[in-house]
């Protein structure tokens, strides 16, 4: 069964009471929350998403509840658990939904050790892979989010899963975090696109999540070759350019981008070796979507 | 209490029980030793004993992951000692090792695995101005300092407020005693001075002895009310005495008699019944016996209190009175330390400032 084809209003009430089980790619997760908008968007986003029965292992068993005491009716707030465990300060009621998926990246990120772990955005075609490390503002989600509404398979929009001799990498298609302009530009530029809400005021500025292809999420459990690694940077009025860049520097730029570099030590390092000398590696910079949809086909084509 | 939720305890007296545990029982265990911090300690012990690979492999990935920040730890706690090493050494003082510093160091099985955050050290009193001087010139200041919490420590607690080090983060708790100098129990830390023990492989480095290591962990946790930790506390102590007993067969007995001597037999008549009660510490019936000199006034009270107190900090372990049972435990501690016409106030402070702080935090988001 599929979290699309509950009732909404029983998916309501599991959320809120014992929980939903549900499985993403290689996890499990329970969810508990008693705010409607939290079960409502996970129906919306993770339709076809499997729930899986109560006696599964679970890996994260997530809480996204309403913090006790008075705040609950002056600025409500929401705060997440994990494991009775708070990593984090809460953040107003009307990002609850945020907040889920935020923490779900925590989860993933500072737990799932047997991968390597880098934050990158991750599609595929054709059975090759490319991964997109690049910090926060670099335009990696909008391009993510435009390849994939493109035809690319989406393997994840943040975190490249990569197995130890770097020869997979795992997908994880949950959705795509994009944000301020950009929500608008990919709403414009592909209708068919589906948002969870938009969010104002978060510490990301406005936020939308965009629901990930159906194609993508059912082939959750296959992992992909890595072949590029491309370092995407969005700039106003820029042209289209692809340049190559070096093994050294590609090695630094995802090393600074990697959540368990410094946990892995050796075996991290060993990893990244791999995984740069299969790949190649380039600087990407881009101003309008179609060119750079048509300089990844080209690229593609070129291997 | 129903301390058979406790499916890790359960995992620990019979971790033969791993091939039994179905997916579910997993599921809990892993939250459980996540909760306790005991995650590295379920590594070491099936990796010692080869069995691994009878974990499901969902499980065996939660549990395989805590490797790599224990591996961390123990690699960078001999270069912290070291460094300690050389403050202590400018002023011609040892630098002796407290719990699980001094378990990965005595290179004993409840070193093994264990995971811990600071570097804990015990200074002789009459040094501790000289030794603080010296810390400082090695770069360790007090965090966040507060003229309150500094008064707290320096009169009421056996340790002064904890030093991080300016450039590497790492914390050293600094002790001058192992009970508060206030509290009901006379202890001379001269007596534990007298029979510290070396580490080998180090110049100038030591730990307590067997017994008075049982006898630290034990006091430490049955009066310094600190039981978040509670359950990993007891697995060390379950630890130490199987191991120390099985060496010396005196070990029983030494045991009570120095807890005798160091007016610790109220901890050492804790520490005996729960371990036996939630880890089946193998336990001769006369050492039970000897200690029971050191029962408390109400027994099932304190029984009530500790069986929920010392579950690993879970939803799964807590019944509808574990938060009281803590709360009280942590009231307790204090009183121990401090009369009441000084806990009352100090209690209020503390309970103000931790409002205020969630408020600036909040604010400040």
């Amino acid at each position: 069964m599929n979290i699309g084809s509950i009732p909404q209003c029983d998916l309501l009430d599991t959320v809120r009471n014992e929980g939903i089980v549900f499985r993403i790619a290689d996890f499990t997760i329970k969810l508990q929350s008693p705010f409607p908008e939290v079960a409502i968007n996970i129906q919306k986003l993770y339709t076809d998403y499997p729930v899986v029965g109560p006696d599964s292992f679970v890996d994260f068993h997530m809480k996204v509840i309403s913090p006790k005491g008075l705040r609950r009716w002056y600025h409500p707030q929401v705060e997440f658990y994990f494991d009775g465990f708070r990593p984090f300060k809460p953040l107003p009621q009307k990002q609850a939904y945020a907040m889920f998926e935020w923490s779900l990246n925590w989860c993933i990120a500072n737990h799932m050790h047997s991968y390597f772990i880098v934050h990158a955005a991750v599609v595929e075609k054709d059975g090759k892979c490319i991964i997109l490390p690049a910090p926060p503002g670099s335009g990696k989600s909008t391009l993510c989010a435009s390849l994939v509404m493109s035809g690319w398979r989406l393997l994840s929009d943040e975190l490249a899963l990569i197995d130890s001799n770097a020869e997979n990498v795992f997908p994880v298609p949950r959705p795509i975090n994009l944000k301020n302009a950009s929500i608008d530009i990919i709403r414009d530029r592909f209708p068919d696109s589906i948002f969870g809400p938009v969010i104002k005021d978060t510490a990301k500025g406005t936020v939308s999540h965009l629901k990930p292809p159906a194609n993508s999420v059912r082939l959750a459990s296959k992992p992909s070759r890595p072949v590029w690694i491309v370092f995407p940077e969005y700039q106003v009025g820029s042209d289209v350019v692809l340049m190559k860049k070096s093994k050294a520097q590609t090695f630094m730029g995802v090393a600074k981008n990697a959540f368990n570099y410094t946990v892995l030590r050796r075996e991290g390092f060993n990893t990244l070796v791999r995984l740069i000398d299969s790949c190649d590696c380039y600087d990407f910079r881009y101003s309008k979507i179609d060119e750079a949809l048509e300089t990844f086909q080209l690229l593609l084509e070129s291997k | 209490m129903d301390i058979s939720n406790n499916k890790l305890a359960e995992l620990l007296r019979q971790p033969e029980k791993i091939k039994k545990f179905s997916l579910l029982d997993w599921s809990v265990v892993i939250q459980q030793a996540r909760a306790s911090n005991l995650l590295y300690k379920l590594y070491c012990i099936f990796n010692q004993n080869d069995s691994l690979e009878n974990i499901p492999l969902q499980a065996r990935r939660h549990i395989e992951a805590s490797r790599y920040t224990g591996e961390n730890l123990y690699q960078s706690v001999f270069r912290e000692v070291e460094y300690i090493n050389a403050a202590l050494q400018s002023i011609d003082l040892p630098v002796i090792l407290l719990k699980g510093a001094a378990y990965v160091a005595k290179n004993v099985d409840a070193g093994n695995g264990r995971l811990f955050s600071d570097v804990d050290i015990l200074v002789e009193k009459n040094f501790l101005p000289e030794a603080e001087k010296v810390f400082k010139q090695h770069g360790w200041f007090a965090n966040d300092y507060d003229e309150y919490n500094d008064h707290y420590y320096r009169t009421w607690m056996h340790e002064i407020p904890a030093l991080t080090h300016i450039k590497r983060d790492s914390v050293l708790d600094v002790h001058h005693a192992i009970v508060p100098p206030t509290s009901n129990i006379k202890l001379d830390t001269s007596k534990l001075l007298n029979c510290i023990e070396k580490v080998d492989g180090f110049a100038n480095v030591f730990t307590l002895s067997s017994v008075d290591m049982v006898l630290h962990s034990a006091v430490h946790l049955f009066q310094d009310g600190e039981l978040e930790h509670g359950f990993r506390d007891l697995v060390d102590l379950d630890s130490l005495m199987k191991e120390f007993s099985a060496q010396d067969p005196e070990f029983w007995m030494k045991l009570v008699s120095r807890a005798q001597e160091l007016d610790l037999q109220r901890s050492i008549f804790y520490a005996l019944r729960y371990t036996q009660r939630f880890l089946s510490t193998p336990i001769p019936q006369e050492g039970v016996q000897r200690t029971e000199i050191g029962q408390p006034v109400f027994p099932k009270l304190m029984d009530f209190l500790f069986e929920r107190a010392l579950m690993p900090a879970h939803s799964t372990c807590d019944d509808r009175f574990t938060a009281i049972a803590r709360w009280v435990l942590y009231i307790r501690a204090h009183y121990l330390r401090m009369p009441l016409y000084l806990l009352i106030p100090h209690l209020i402070r503390k309970a103000y400032m931790k409002r205020v702080e969630k408020n600036k935090a909040v604010t400040t988001q």
